[in-house]
């Protein structure tokens, strides 16, 4: 296959960033091309139908399913408002009388002479589709939303929980190996997006919610930390709607993993700064990664060459993301065309790299990540 | 047949020399080159390059030319041109005669079904939805224990391709199956793919009932009626429902996902889903080699089991595990597996929270590859409990209408024999293939064979086979216009025979004598093992070759014949050879303590000599 290394994670202080913002059902769009719009404001709009309910008034009225409808006081498409009757029937020459009220405020869907089933429908329900970030729009696409851009600096995660929030970037580690524990959380980081080193505690996390952050960003994680916070395992990698009152990002993975430095740099340049972040992280075709997203940032000093499209080449940085060396920095030393039998007995491609210590190692190349920028 | 899009109309009356296909994947395409070689169909040569159903390509035509130009660069031959793949052949010799593909990209073709009865006309449904190579996202029926408002939000929180609906028998009781339909119009599904269309909605229920349901669902949804698939309760007939969920496939999904009205162009044969196709070539097998199979594809997010027995090898069933695979769902292995039982097959220690790390890592990075051998034994226990937790999900659905009156006679009065039994017989089972980047690219390929004991434990004598390439799905559609051509390639290229297993069955203790071996290889040396209880041995047997062999088990075990009865039989031998695993089945048990357990598993690694020997030492001694 042409690529045999992971492609790597976006990391860079100045990129242009699109954002379709597509509704679930058709619906209508409120901006139009050119409009600038903040991430709290509202794009488009539908209505979803509204819930439904059964009821089974065949059994309610102990008559027969046929003789639903000659029960029923109101028609297929009338409005019901809670408590009102919708159904009477009387039997031993009027002795006996049953009524059914109506269980909720809607219409009625369908009175059904086969089951004996009336459906009622709650009135619509409105959903709102937000812009998520600070930029322009870009293009409408008629009925279903819209595409929102702005020129941001911009990190991926490797792997997050919990959906879309906007903070203020809250940069807590000195060092990108520093570890974010519990006592570095203050009340000041209410409704911020903190930023930590090598991983996050399980202490540190409960704290943060504490405190009202919003966010919390670091290198690693550990997984029972995780299942502590969420209460249960996360089994197949699809994220984003967690109900938790928190987004969290780890940037390299699971463990205590040292933040790279480019990451940890570009945070130290957007300490302060707003960013809408998301948690969602989807790993089959068409990955999905978490995102940290700071619109309008002035990039400080000079931006360094994009160096993510010329693949591997000697002098790379690369991040090793598969034991012996998990989590190791390392640069590209060179990179032999022929294949090579590894420890396992496998035969793969591997490269040559030159660790942060100095060893030169040999790696499958499928075991390496580009550190993109 | 309508035409491609090189006004091509197959004719199958003349010559066929030459066959393209390709198979769509979620994350790779794989495309084959079949030809007619001394008269007889070979695979040629294969290309393979990323799927490009997602951004920034959005066109599966992309990623399909890349994977037939390396085919082009390998053979020097043209196949393509600007409007898709050159057929028929031209007189230039560019253009094969044939070219067909399957797809499962885009998450393959998702369904709900729904039914009255749970394991009757519900389970029915399913099994006519699996078979049709779906992933079956839930089942609803009347008894499944949810209260309606629940089933309804259900319905109304997936979004699945199309479903299907059935209940009742013709001329029974019409209140129930209008009740799902009631319960589904209140939901008012939407599909998956394309913004503003109305869900797919195969009715295959009680004729009877037709009206009712167009009443109801007719407005809100795309309604389709097939006949019932529960006609009489003792009958279920599947294949009308399985072909409408085809056409469906390819209207719908296939013409919704981004560059497949171009591939639908390139050929007039319809583009069927990945796992339909396995399945048909599954099928193919058995009845060509006249015998049972189970076949497995392990893959990074699901496992998909297929298994053909009957007398005329007509019980053919397939079941997915949507959420056990090797990467994107590994972390869900380890969930219902439990790290105890990932570890058992494990003979060295590690931390447990180490494990569980370097598990969710392997998720979110999930095309690395084992470096070191602790990783390669570690990815290959977990794989063995992904496949021993898929076939338990196949076995539960693998089998006979239940719910139905049986006419016994005395003798079967006896059996105690109930509906709803087993269709799997691992006594009769011939054939047990693997495939799946873990089992199809294990270094050493008895780890392939011992992976799949592991986790099928056949029992008698097992041939066992990788299918080396994955080219199954190809063949499988292949066989629809061209089944000599299918027959040929799969017996020739397809497969890699691993040898043959010799497992026999019964309750032992450690130490027993279980079963003689005794036979002649083909360079003339005599075999003759006795292997006791609890012990593993492998006879030479090389690929291509066969041996008779007498295989006489100790009184309380059984290899086919009954206790104690032996077998005169040849054996085709593979790449691993002949195996004789007499570690007991029913039950088969692993050493509870965890110094025993690790002795056996290394005695079993020394005797079929799985692993580099000194470098697993080296983890061992850790």
């Amino acid at each position: 296959m042409a690529h045999a290394y992971t492609p790597g994670l976006k990391v860079t202080e100045q990129t242009t960033i699109q954002k379709v913002r597509r509704l679930p059902l058709l619906g209508d769009v409120l901006v139009k091309v050119g409009d600038m719009v903040n991430p709290d404001d509202v794009v488009a709009k539908t209505d979803l139908p509204g819930n439904p309910m059964s009821m089974n008034v065949a059994h309610d009225l102990a008559c027969e399913p046929e003789d639903v409808p000659l029960h029923m006081l109101k028609k297929q498409g009338d409005k019901i408002t809670k408590g009102e009757v919708i159904a009477k029937a009387s039997s031993f020459f009027g002795l006996s009388k049953k009524e059914l009220k109506a269980p909720i405020d809607g219409s009625v869907e369908l009175i059904s002479g086969v089951t004996g089933q009336v459906t009622l429908r709650e009135p619509p329900i409105p959903v709102q589709i937000k812009a998520y970030i600070r930029g322009k729009v870009v293009e409408i696409l008629p009925r279903e939303g819209v595409i929102v851009e702005t020129t941001a600096a911009f990190i991926q995660g490797i792997f997050g929980i919990g959906g879309e929030v906007q903070g203020q970037i809250k940069l807590i580690a000195k060092t990108p190996s520093d570890v974010l524990d519990a006592s570095s959380l203050t009340p000041d980081c209410k409704g911020k997006i903190v930023v930590g080193g090598s991983l996050v505690t399980g202490a540190a996390l409960k704290k943060a919610i504490e405190v009202g952050a919003v966010g919390l960003v670091a290198g690693g994680i550990v997984d029972a930390d995780l299942i502590a916070l969420l209460g249960y395992d996360i089994g197949v990698a699809i994220t984003g709607h967690e109900d938790i009152p928190i987004t969290v990002i780890v940037t390299e993975g699971f463990g205590q993993i040292k933040m790279a430095d480019k990451t940890f740099n570009l945070f130290k340049n957007i300490d302060g700064e707003v960013a809408s972040i998301n948690g969602a992280t989807q790993i089959r075709a068409g990955v999905m990664r978490p995102e940290i997203i700071v619109p309008e940032h002035k990039p400080v000093g000079r931006l360094a060459a994009d160096t993510s499209s010329e693949g591997l080449i000697p002098g790379t940085p690369i991040r090793v993301i598969r034991e012996p060396y998990f989590g190791v920095l390392a640069e590209v030393v060179d990179l032999p065309p022929e294949l090579q039998v590894i420890e396992t007995e496998a035969k793969v491609r591997i490269l040559r790299c030159k660790l942060e210590d100095g060893r030169v190692v040999t790696v499958p190349r499928a075991n390496v990540e580009i550190i993109e920028g | 047949m309508s035409e491609n899009s090189h006004g091509a109309k197959y004719n199958l009356d003349r010559e066929i020399n030459s066959i393209l296909a390709t198979d769509c994947g979620s994350t790779t395409t794989k495309a084959i080159l079949i030809e007619k070689v001394d008269g007889e169909y070979r695979l040629i040569v294969r290309g393979e390059a990323p799927t490009t159903v997602e951004k920034p390509f959005e066109d599966v035509t992309a990623g399909a030319r890349n994977a037939i130009r390396e085919i082009e660069e390998l053979t020097g031959k043209r196949f393509l041109d600007d409007k898709g793949v050159i057929n028929p052949r031209r007189p230039d010799g560019s253009g094969v005669d044939i070219y067909l593909s399957t797809s499962s990209a885009g998450g393959g073709l998702q369904m709900m079904v729904a039914g009255v009865v749970k394991i009757m006309s519900a389970e029915s449904a399913q099994r006519a939805a699996l078979g049709a190579g779906a992933i079956v996202m839930d089942v609803i029926s009347i008894d499944d224990g949810r209260l309606p408002y629940q089933r309804i939000q259900r319905i109304r929180h997936l979004r699945p391709d199309m479903i299907l609906l059935s209940g009742g028998i013709d001329g029974g009781t019409m209140s129930h199956v209008a009740q799902i339909a009631e319960l589904i119009s209140a939901a008012e599904p939407k599909p998956r793919l394309g913004i503003g269309f109305k869900l797919p909605i195969i009715y295959a229920g009680n004729k009877d009932a037709r009206g009712y349901v167009s009443k109801i669902l007719g407005e809100k949804t795309d309604l389709r009626m097939v006949d019932n698939i529960r006609p009489v309760l003792e009958r279920e007939v599947l294949g009308p429902a399985r072909e409408e969920i085809h056409n469906l496939f390819m209207e719908h999904v296939m013409a919704q996902a981004p560059g497949y009205d171009k591939l639908m162009k390139w050929t007039p044969v319809p583009i069927m889903p990945t796992p339909g196709a396995v399945g048909l070539g599954m099928q193919n097998a058995a009845k060509e080699h006249k015998m049972s199979v189970i076949g497995v594809d392990i893959g990074g997010a699901t496992t998909d089991v297929f298994s053909v027995f009957g007398e005329e090898y007509e019980l053919f069933n397939r079941t997915v595990s949507a959420n056990l695979g090797m990467s994107y769902s590994i972390c869900n292995v380890l969930l219902e597996s439990g790290v105890a039982n990932i570890m058992r097959w494990v003979p060295f220690s590690i931390d447990e929270a180490d494990l569980r790390n370097r598990i969710r890592n392997k998720m979110i990075r999930p095309t690395t590859i084992p470096q070191t051998l602790d990783e390669l034994v570690i990815e290959q226990a977990i794989s063995r409990e992904a496949l021993r937790l898929a076939f338990i999900h196949h076995k539960s659905l693998a089998v006979g209408l239940r719910g139905i009156q049986q006419i016994r006679d005395i003798g079967a009065a006896f059996e105690q024999s109930m509906t709803g039994q087993s269709h799997i017989d691992l006594m009769k089972l011939g054939m047990l293939i693997g495939s799946g980047g873990v089992l199809s690219h294990a270094p050493r390929r008895v780890q392939s064979a011992l992976m799949m004991l592991d986790a099928f434990q056949p029992e008698g004598l097992t041939q066992l086979a990788v299918d080396s390439i994955f080219m199954m799905p190809q063949l499988g559609v292949l066989s629809t216009v061209h089944p000599q051509a299918s027959a040929q390639v799969f017996d020739r290229d397809c497969l890699i025979r691993l040898g043959t297993a010799i497992a026999p069955v019964g309750p032992g203790r450690e130490g027993e004598h279980s079963v003689i071996v005794r036979g002649t290889l083909p360079d003339g040396r005599e075999v003759n093992e006795e292997v006791k209880y609890g012990q593993m041995r492998l006879i030479p047997l090389g690929e291509g070759q066969t041996a008779e062999f007498h295989i006489q088990p100790a009184r309380s075990f059984d290899v086919g014949a009954g206790k104690g009865k032996a077998i005169t039989q040849k054996l085709l031998g593979g790449v691993v050879g002949v195996i004789v695993d007499a570690r007991g089945r029913q039950p088969f048990g692993l050493p509870v303590d965890k110094a025993t357990r690790i002795k056996k598993l290394l005695e079993w690694i020394e005797s079929l000599d799985v692993y580099p020997r000194e470098v697993l030492a080296r983890y061992s001694a850790k």
